[in-house]
C-alpha cells in the first residue's frame, strides 16, 4: 500500500503514470474477482460496505419500478447499511418494504419468504439478505434464497463472510453481493460491490463513470491494492472455531446461566454473542476494557446510547436480555492464551457488572 | 484511585478531567446522556443535551488520553429532575433542578454505579473544593466565588463528599479557560451554560405552560380583593413586580409584589412591597455536609439563590426543621429554594425551603 501511495497516475489517465497505477488497479481487481470467483468486469469498487449496499439496493429499487415493481424484501437483522436506505426507499420512494422475520436461532424464516414470493412475486424489486449476521455470526441460507426468488434479483451483504467460510459469487446465485476490505483486514474505507454484467442499474454517483458508469469517482488505487493484498492473507477457519469453541465451554463453565445466541446455527468461526443475565453490556465493555478486552455491543444512537440490538430484539428477545448481551470476536492471529486471559477477568467483570445494574 | 469522570462537554468538566489524570489517578471520561431525544446542535447557552456537546466531550476524553463512554441517565433524569421540577411548580414552589440533579444524578446514580463497578469516586467540574481536617472530609466554597457552585452541592451526604472529586475549585474560570487552551482542548472558548439544560428555548414560563396548562386565575390583594388576573399561577415568583397586568393602582400609587402563590385556588396574591420582608425561613428534608446541625443556636450565614449573597443569620435545627432567623430581614423568599448554611466558606448543610415568616 505505500509503495502504490507514492504513485502518482491518475489510474483514468492516458500517460504514463496512469498506465502503470491501472496495471497494479487492474491486478489487484482481478484477485479479488478470483476470491470470490466472479468476473473482473463484475467488480466495483466503492468507498465502503456501506456504500455497495447503497447502489445495489436502491439500483435494483429502481430497475424494478420501472416495470411496476415497488416491494423490497430484507430481513429483521440487516445491517443499518440495509435497513436505513430501504427506510429511505420506503419514505421517499414510496417503496413498501417488507422484512422477512427469523427463527430464535437467528435463522431467517424460509417458509415466509417463499409464501411472500408465491403471493406477491411479481410486485417485488429485489430482496436483500446478509449472507452472514455481523452481531450472531448466523449464516443465513442464501442459496434457498435465490432458489425461492427465481427470477427476482437478489442481493447479499457478505462483508461479515469474505475470506472466514466458503463463499463463491458464482455458486450463490444472487445478482449483487457486497465486500468490505476492512472485515478481512484491509484498509478502512474501501469496498466493493459485485453486480451481474447483464445488470445495469442507476447510478448514486455521477461523474467520470469511473466503475462502468454505476460508480463514478477517481479510484483510491492505494487503498483497493491493499484490499487485494488482504484477500490473501491466510485465513485458518478451523483454527479459530476451536478458539471459539474454547471460549463457549469456558464462558458456561464461569457463568452458568449465561447463554449463547444463535447456537444451534451454523455460524462464521470468529464471531459468539453470549447474554449474560442480570447486566448492561455498556458497564461490562468498560470493565472489559480496563482489562484490555475489546468486545461490543449491537450499537448505539446518535447520541451514543446503548440501544437494545434490533438483531436480537428480532430472535425473541426482551429489551432487557438484549441489553445484557456482549459480541465477542475472534481473529486469524488470536490464540489460546487470548482466550484464557478473556476468561480469566470474566468473572469478576460479571459480578461488578451485575452489581453496578442497579 | 480509580475515578470517573462526568464530561458534558464543557471546559470545566473537561479540564477537571485533565487535572485528575494528571494528579496520577486512573480516570474513565463518561458523558451522561440526559434527554431522552437529544438534539443535535447547541442552540444559545444552554447546558449538556445535544449530540453535538457529547462529541465535544468524547473529543476531549480523545486528547486527554483517556477512554470515554456515554451513559444513558435519561429516565433517572426524567423521573428524578424534569418530573420534581414540574410537580414543584405545580405546588407553588420555585425549585433549583441543577441541585437535584446532583443530589440524584451526578453524586447518586452515577457515584452509586461508579463505586459498584470498583471505582473509588466521581470528578467533576463544579466549582466548589473539599478539605479534609478535624470534621472529616468537608465541603467548601471555591476560591472564585463569582463561579462557586457549593450551593448546588449543598444537597450532598457525608458519604457522597466522600466520593467526590472537584479538581477545579482552586482556580478562576478564567485561568481555566486559558489551561484548556495550552492543553489543547478546543472547548476552551465554548460558552458558559446558564439556562436550565431541559428547556431547549430558554422560555421557561412557556415550557412549564406547554406541560401544566395555563388556566387564568385571580390575582388578589391581601385582603382578598380580586384586582386582575393570570395565565398560570406557577409562572410567578415570589417577589415578582414587573409583568403582573394590573390596571387598578393602590392608594398610594406604590407597586405591587408577588406575596404569595395557591397552586390550589390558582391564586395569586400581591401586596405591597414592606409585606415581602421575611426574618425567619424554616427548611424540610435537612442535609448535612459535615456534622449534623443540632438545637443549639449557632451563627453562621445562609444563602437562598445559587449565586445569591451569603446573608448573616443564626441557625439549629428543631428535629424536624432546619431554622434560620436573618440579622436583617430579606424582601422576597420564595418556598422550594434550598436554604444553605455557610459556616465561614465550609457548607454546613440544606434544606428546602417550606415555611417563611
Amino acid at each position: 500500500m505505500s509503495e502504490q501511495l507514492q504513485q502518482l497516475g491518475n489510474p483514468s489517465s492516458l500517460h504514463t503514470h496512469g498506465r502503470a497505477t491501472r496495471k497494479t488497479l487492474e491486478d489487484a481487481r482481478e484477485a479479488i474477482a478470483k476470491k470470490i470467483d466472479c468476473l473482473a468486469s463484475e467488480v466495483i469498487f466503492t468507498a465502503s460496505g456501506t456504500e455497495a449496499n447503497n447502489i445495489a439496493l436502491k439500483g435494483l429499487f429502481w430497475n424494478g419500478k420501472k416495470t411496476g415493481k415497488n416491494v423490497v424484501v430484507i430481513s429483521s437483522i440487516e445491517h443499518h447499511a440495509i435497513l436505513d436506505p430501504a427506510h429511505w426507499l420506503h419514505t421517499h420512494e414510496g417503496a413498501e418494504v417488507v422484512q422477512v422475520p427469523v427463527t430464535t436461532d437467528g435463522v431467517i424464516d424460509l417458509e415466509f419468504l417463499s409464501t411472500l414470493v408465491s403471493d406477491r412475486g411479481s410486485e417485488i424489486a429485489v430482496i436483500s439478505i446478509m449472507h452472514s449476521n455481523n452481531e450472531t455470526g448466523v449464516l443465513q441460507p442464501v442459496q434457498e434464497i435465490v432458489a425461492i426468488a427465481g427470477d427476482i434479483p437478489v442481493h447479499t451483504d457478505a462483508v461479515q463472510s469474505f475470506t472466514k467460510t466458503p463463499l463463491s459469487y458464482k455458486k450463490s446465485g444472487v445478482t449483487a453481493l457486497t465486500l468490505s476490505a476492512h472485515k478481512i483486514g484491509g484498509p478502512l474505507g474501501i469496498g466493493a460491490l459485485i453486480l451481474r454484467r447483464a445488470f445495469e442499474i442507476p447510478a448514486l454517483l455521477h461523474g467520470g463513470g469511473q466503475e462502468r458508469e454505476i460508480r463514478s469517482g477517481t479510484l483510491n488505487a492505494p487503498s483497493i491494492v491493499a484490499f487485494a493484498t488482504a484477500v490473501n492473507d491466510s485465513y485458518d477457519a478451523k483454527k479459530v472455531c476451536d478458539l471459539r469453541d474454547s471460549f463457549i465451554a469456558g464462558v458456561k463453565r464461569l457463568i452458568p446461566d449465561a447463554y449463547i445466541n444463535g447456537e444451534k446455527s451454523d455460524r462464521l468461526p470468529g464471531i459468539v454473542n453470549v447474554t449474560f443475565p442480570g447486566t448492561q453490556s455498556d458497564t461490562l465493555l468498560l470493565l472489559l476494557d480496563g482489562a484490555h478486552v475489546s468486545a461490543s455491543t449491537g450499537s448505539a444512537c446518535s447520541a451514543g446510547v446503548h440501544e437494545a440490538s434490533h438483531v436480537l430484539l428480532a430472535m425473541g428477545h426482551t429489551e432487557e436480555s438484549a441489553q445484557s448481551s456482549l459480541r465477542f470476536s475472534f481473529g486469524a492471529t488470536s490464540t489460546q492464551a487470548d482466550v484464557d486471559f478473556v476468561l480469566s477477568v470474566l468473572p469478576d467483570v460479571i459480578s461488578r457488572g451485575r452489581a453496578a445494574h442497579i | 484511585m480509580k475515578l470517573i469522570a462526568a464530561m458534558s462537554g464543557g471546559v470545566d468538566s473537561a479540564v477537571a478531567a485533565a487535572r485528575a489524570v494528571e494528579a496520577g489517578h486512573e480516570v474513565i471520561g463518561v458523558h451522561l446522556a440526559l434527554a431522552a431525544n437529544p438534539q443535535k446542535y447547541r442552540s444559545g447557552a444552554r447546558g449538556c443535551c445535544t449530540i453535538e456537546d457529547s462529541h465535544d466531550a468524547r473529543r476531549a476524553a480523545d486528547v486527554i488520553g483517556i477512554p470515554f463512554y456515554i451513559w444513558d441517565m435519561a429516565e433517572e433524569f426524567h423521573d428524578g429532575v424534569v418530573e420534581d421540577f414540574l410537580a414543584e411548580y405545580a405546588a407553588g414552589r420555585t425549585p433549583n433542578p441543577c441541585l437535584r440533579c446532583n443530589e440524584k444524578i451526578k453524586f447518586a446514580a452515577v457515584l452509586d454505579r461508579a463505586r459498584a463497578m470498583g471505582f473509588d469516586g466521581v470528578v467533576t467540574g463544579h466549582y466548589a473544593r473539599t478539605e479534609i481536617g478535624e470534621k472529616g472530609k468537608t465541603l467548601h466554597r471555591a476560591v472564585d466565588h463569582s463561579k462557586d457552585q457549593s450551593y448546588v452541592l449543598s444537597v450532598l451526604t457525608i458519604e457522597q463528599i466522600q466520593g467526590a472529586i472537584f479538581p477545579l475549585g482552586d482556580t478562576t474560570k478564567v485561568d481555566i479557560r486559558i489551561e484548556a487552551e495550552k492543553r489543547g482542548l478546543a472547548v476552551a472558548q465554548k460558552p458558559d451554560s446558564h439556562d436550565i439544560c431541559f428547556v431547549p428555548s430558554g422560555d421557561n414560563a412557556g415550557w412549564l405552560r406547554d406541560r401544566l396548562g395555563s388556566e387564568v386565575g385571580p390575582i388578589v390583594d391581601q385582603d382578598g380583593k380580586k384586582i386582575g388576573e393570570h395565565k398560570g399561577a406557577y409562572t410567578y415568583t415570589i417577589g415578582q413586580r414587573k409583568g403582573l397586568g394590573l390596571t387598578v393602582p393602590t392608594s398610594d400609587g406604590s407597586p405591587r409584589f408577588v406575596l404569595k402563590i395557591e397552586p390550589v385556588t390558582n391564586t395569586v396574591v400581591v401586596g405591597a412591597r414592606e409585606d415581602l420582608a421575611i426574618t425567619t425561613m424554616r427548611g424540610e428534608r435537612p442535609v448535612w455536609c459535615g456534622p449534623a446541625v443540632t438545637e443549639q443556636v449557632e451563627q453562621g450565614f445562609v444563602q437562598i439563590r445559587a449565586h445569591g449573597a451569603a446573608l448573616p443569620c443564626t441557625y439549629y435545627f428543631d428535629g424536624t426543621l432546619l431554622v434560620a432567623t436573618l440579622k436583617e430581614p430579606l424582601l422576597g423568599l420564595a418556598t422550594g429554594q434550598a436554604m444553605v448554611i455557610y459556616d465561614g466558606d465550609r457548607v454546613v448543610g440544606s434544606a428546602t425551603i417550606s415555611e417563611t415568616e
